[in-house]
């Protein structure tokens, strides 16, 4: 069953990918061409990995964060607005504790989970207690979550002069890979005669990849061998025989939405210590959040699946970037991809029938000759 | 005679059916003539269903024909079957619930005026037609979430006829029916035979083959064990035909050895979920080494009372003791640590997480204790060992721990949750409806092993709406109306007349002799 699912998700990749092509044929683009420039501004040069990487790491961890929530039954479209409160928490304490190096980062991004728990919790907390949903909580969450962060990068203690951000993290709290030693007197001597690794370590390149990794294999095994993930997994399938079972289904709720928040959260803490190093002021928000229900679905809800469909879909949008500036090419069409992919993704009866076409072929051959 | 020999409306022949290595039908044939009810006898998982919705389009045969009518028919979909006269209904109904009667009828072939207008008043004039000329009586007007259950499966049958079916497939009709609208439907399908009909009917009732069907095949572990002719052969004959061994009725039991008391229900009051008392007052003691039956007819505060002794609905008042110990309104939990389980009413509700495996589903109660758990890490050999003992010793079919429970079939489903509540050995075992739905190797099986929870020494409190049954396993009888216990008598005493008058609610049993 898991190798159908495994090649359901790679079908539905391709009719994405053929998708994408005739809507580009008709847009008078050569398909070939296109893919072309995407692979090559994915795979072209280190400092395009690189990128893909940055890109993707966010999203390996609002897709975990989704894709948690709905194994235990919940569906968390909040992941944007924890996200948005974990960058915030994580700048705040980037800005304003002052703590020695490797330290630092690893306060910033524990606040910026803490936050995101919170958050998603409060949420899990009006589901447990009133039986509100938490479709409905999540989404004005996140609406609460953008203009507080606003707010609070307004503060005149927070605000940089002159820019629509906040200050800039300290530089003790970034989790950059040799960042401080890129700029030195010694690592710009080794990078000049290193052209690889000067190209690679260009981009903001950090532990965010690392870290969002080991986020994806604790989440797989807590869900698979820890009693704290049966649990959620009963309450999930069926809360009425969790109930009976005496499994605490209320709060397993609360503590299944932390989890998830925190996820998130953390998403957000990696991308200002890792990335941005700032909160920005928001006009809409970025979608990292909703990145991750897309990811999420495509990994199938699997937590370490996250992985390989984060840096797909990092990659589809950083390689599609590229189209405008080189041949014309929209870049809308990879959302028109993506969107095809979770299509065929959410039909596996479809897939189903295409894929076993063949076998039942032969199995009336087999009947013929009886 | 009704039955009209010379047409053999249908002719499965050398039907096999294979899901993967799993063998469903296998080189069965089936002979039905017209006007025929015939019944398809077998236990749960047998392949009585497998075949039938081969029949109906929903699978296609590995291997063998079908002929209607002597025709050659390949029936690669419903809408053939349906074509051809052949009409299903399911076990699990297939009804829109905010529709109304005549509108789920004419679903999917809607009687229209022009542009499309539907003209509701020529449908339900032929709704209204149909049901009386098959004397299937409904109200073409109600929405079906507000009419019984029995009605429900009425319109299902009528939905049927009105798609001109001369073949009615019914699968397990009377799983979910009360004894009267067992008897009902019995009515109705005669009737329908009467004026030409073929009806099949899928089940493991003995009772219901003798009443109503002419011819009956068995059908064990995926082949064909015979057809008979139902009125030479007993109720014991077609037993022993479907489990392949003699099977008793009676349950086999010592004298009871009767202890002190060991649940105590004082006084209770719950609430239903409308917020109207539904226990009014219940008292009850219970005592180690007896079975005690509660008789009664559904919808007498008897689940609103199991739950709120199980800690899964709150108490408004009164108390329950265990053990000595009170426990009102402790959570689940902690009335399972304080040794009372219970074999749910509802076992693909309450009972199993369809969705887990087999293993998963064993130790539901016990996955934070030793050896299943140790510090919060699951432990999965020993989970899985655990399993693999009590697939054994209950016979649980598949022999596969790694097995999704949502695909055993109903009687394995039950032994699970049997399995898992006993080895907990709980000092009360409360069992709610254990064997619905079950057939008889099944129902002997449940019957076994509450007799021999009571040897032990322990206590069952048996909850159920089957009067042979309660009377056949109980120690003593209490007599459940109005949610309270009107009587409580011994079982040897106790006959059907006087239980059928207390159950009605015609008071004590002093008044009723």
């Amino acid at each position: 069953m898991k190798q159908n699912r495994f090649i359901m998700i790679v079908i539905s990749i391709l009719f994405g990918l053929i998708t994408g092509a005739i809507v580009l044929l008709v847009a008078g683009f050569n398909p070939l061409e296109a893919y072309g420039v995407m692979v090559k501004g994915v795979f072209g040069s280190p400092k395009y990995i690189s990128w893909t990487i940055i890109r993707s790491t966010p999203l390996i961890l609002t897709g975990i964060s989704v894709a948690f929530a709905f194994r235990t039954g919940l569906f968390n479209i909040g992941a944007e607005g924890q996200f948005i409160i974990g960058s915030l928490v994580a700048t705040l304490v980037g800005y304003f504790v002052k703590l020695p190096p490797i330290i630092h980062p690893i306060v910033a991004l524990l606040a910026g989970a803490l936050a995101g728990a919170l958050w998603a919790g409060f949420a899990g907390l009006l589901k447990s207690k009133f039986g509100i949903n938490e479709v409905i909580t999540t989404i004005m969450l996140n609406w609460i979550a953008l203009y507080f962060s606003n707010f609070m990068v307004f503060t005149k203690a927070f605000k940089r002069p002159n820019k629509d951000a906040s200050h800039r993290i300290l530089e003790s709290a970034s989790i950059n890979v040799l960042g401080k030693w890129k700029t030195s007197e010694a690592g710009k001597a080794f990078l000049a005669e290193h052209k690889f690794w000067k190209e690679f370590l260009n981009p903001p390149v950090n532990y965010g990849f690392i870290i969002a990794i080991l986020a994806a294999i604790l989440i797989w095994y807590i869900l698979k061998h820890t009693t704290l993930g049966y649990q959620l997994r009963a309450v999930g399938f069926n809360k009425d025989a969790a109930e009976y079972g005496g499994i605490d289904v209320k709060k397993n709720i609360v503590v299944s939405m932390m989890i998830a928040g925190a996820l998130s959260g953390l998403a957000g803490a990696t991308q200002v210590l890792g990335v941005s190093k700032e909160t920005a002021i928001l006009a809409i928000m970025e979608g990292y959040g909703f990145d991750g229900i897309a990811v999420s679905l495509i990994a199938g809800n699997n937590p370490l699946g996250c992985i390989p469909a984060a840096l797909l879909f990092g990659g589809l949008k950083y390689g599609g970037s590229k189209l405008q500036p080189t041949i014309g090419a929209p870049f809308e069409v990879i959302n028109i991809i993506i969107g095809i992919i979770i299509f065929f993704i959410a039909m596996p009866k479809l897939v189903e029938i295409i894929t076993s076409y063949k076998g039942k072929k032969e199995g009336g051959k087999v009947e013929s000759t009886k | 005679m009704r039955i009209d020999y010379d047409t053999k409306i249908i002719e499965m022949k050398n039907i096999t059916k294979k899901f993967g290595d799993f063998v469903a039908n296998d080189n069965i044939d089936l002979t039905v003539h017209k006007g025929e009810i015939h019944a398809l006898l077998g236990e749960n998982g047998a392949g009585k269903t497998t075949l039938m919705n081969i029949l109906y389009g929903l699978y296609e045969p590995t291997s063998g024909e079908i002929y209607l009518n002597g025709k050659k028919t390949n029936i690669t979909n419903p809408s053939v079957a349906i074509r051809n006269g052949i009409g299903m209904v399911h076990q699990h109904f297939m009804l829109v619930e905010t529709f109304t009667v005549v509108e789920n009828i004419i679903l999917g072939m809607e009687t229209t005026q022009r542009m499309g207008v539907l003209d509701i008043n020529r449908a339900t004039k032929e709704v209204e037609e149909l049901s009386k000329k098959y004397g299937l009586h409904v109200d073409p007007n109600a929405k079906i979430h507000d009419i019984t259950v029995g009605m429900q499966q009425r319109v299902e049958i009528l939905k049927a006829l009105y798609r001109g079916a001369d073949i009615l497939i019914l699968d397990e009709p009377t799983a979910v029916l009360t004894p009267q609208e067992i008897d009902e439907l019995m009515e109705i399908m005669r009737s329908l035979a009467s004026q030409g009909k073929t009806i099949i009917i899928i089940t493991h009732k003995l009772k219901e083959i003798k009443q109503v069907a002419d011819y009956c095949t068995v059908i064990r572990r995926g082949k064909k064990v015979d057809t008979v002719k139902v009125a030479d052969v007993t109720e014991e004959d077609l037993a022993s035909m479907m489990v392949g061994r003699q099977v008793s009725f009676k349950v086999d039991k010592k004298e009871a050895n009767v202890g002190d008391v060991v649940l105590k229900v004082d006084n209770l009051v719950v609430k239903d979920n409308r917020k109207l008392n539904a226990v009014k007052g219940l008292s009850l003691e219970l005592h180690r080494g007896e079975i005690l039956g509660i008789a009664g007819v559904d919808g007498n505060g008897q689940s609103e009372f199991i739950e709120g002794i199980t800690g899964l609905r709150p108490i408004e008042s009164g108390r329950v003791i265990l053990n000595g110990k009170d426990i009102t309104n402790l959570s689940p939990k902690e009335i399972i640590e304080n040794g009372m389980n219970t074999i749910p009413e509802d076992r693909q509700k309450r009972g199993l997480i369809l969705d887990f495996t087999v293993a998963e589903n064993m130790i539901l109660e016990n996955y934070h204790k030793e050896p299943f758990s140790t510090k919060g890490r699951l432990n999965h050999k020993a989970i899985s060992d655990f399993s693999k003992e009590l697939i054994e010793k209950f016979d649980i079919r598949p022999r596969d721990h790694m097995h999704i429970a949502g695909e055993l079939s109903g009687g394995n489903q039950q032994k699970v949750i049997l399995a898992r509540e006993i080895s907990n050995d709980p000092d009360v075992l409360i069992a709610a409806q254990p064997t619905r739905g079950l057939d008889v190797g099944a129902i002997e099986y449940v019957h076994k092993y509450l007799v021999e929870q009571r040897d032990h020494g322990k206590a069952v409190l048996l909850i159920s709406f089957e009067l042979d049954e309660i009377m056949n396993v109980s120690d003593r009888i209490a007599v459940i109306f109005n949610g309270k216990i009107v009587d409580v008598m011994d079982a040897k005493e106790a006959d059907e007349r006087t239980l059928g008058y207390l159950m009605a609610g015609g008071g004590t049993i002093d008044e009723a002799k």
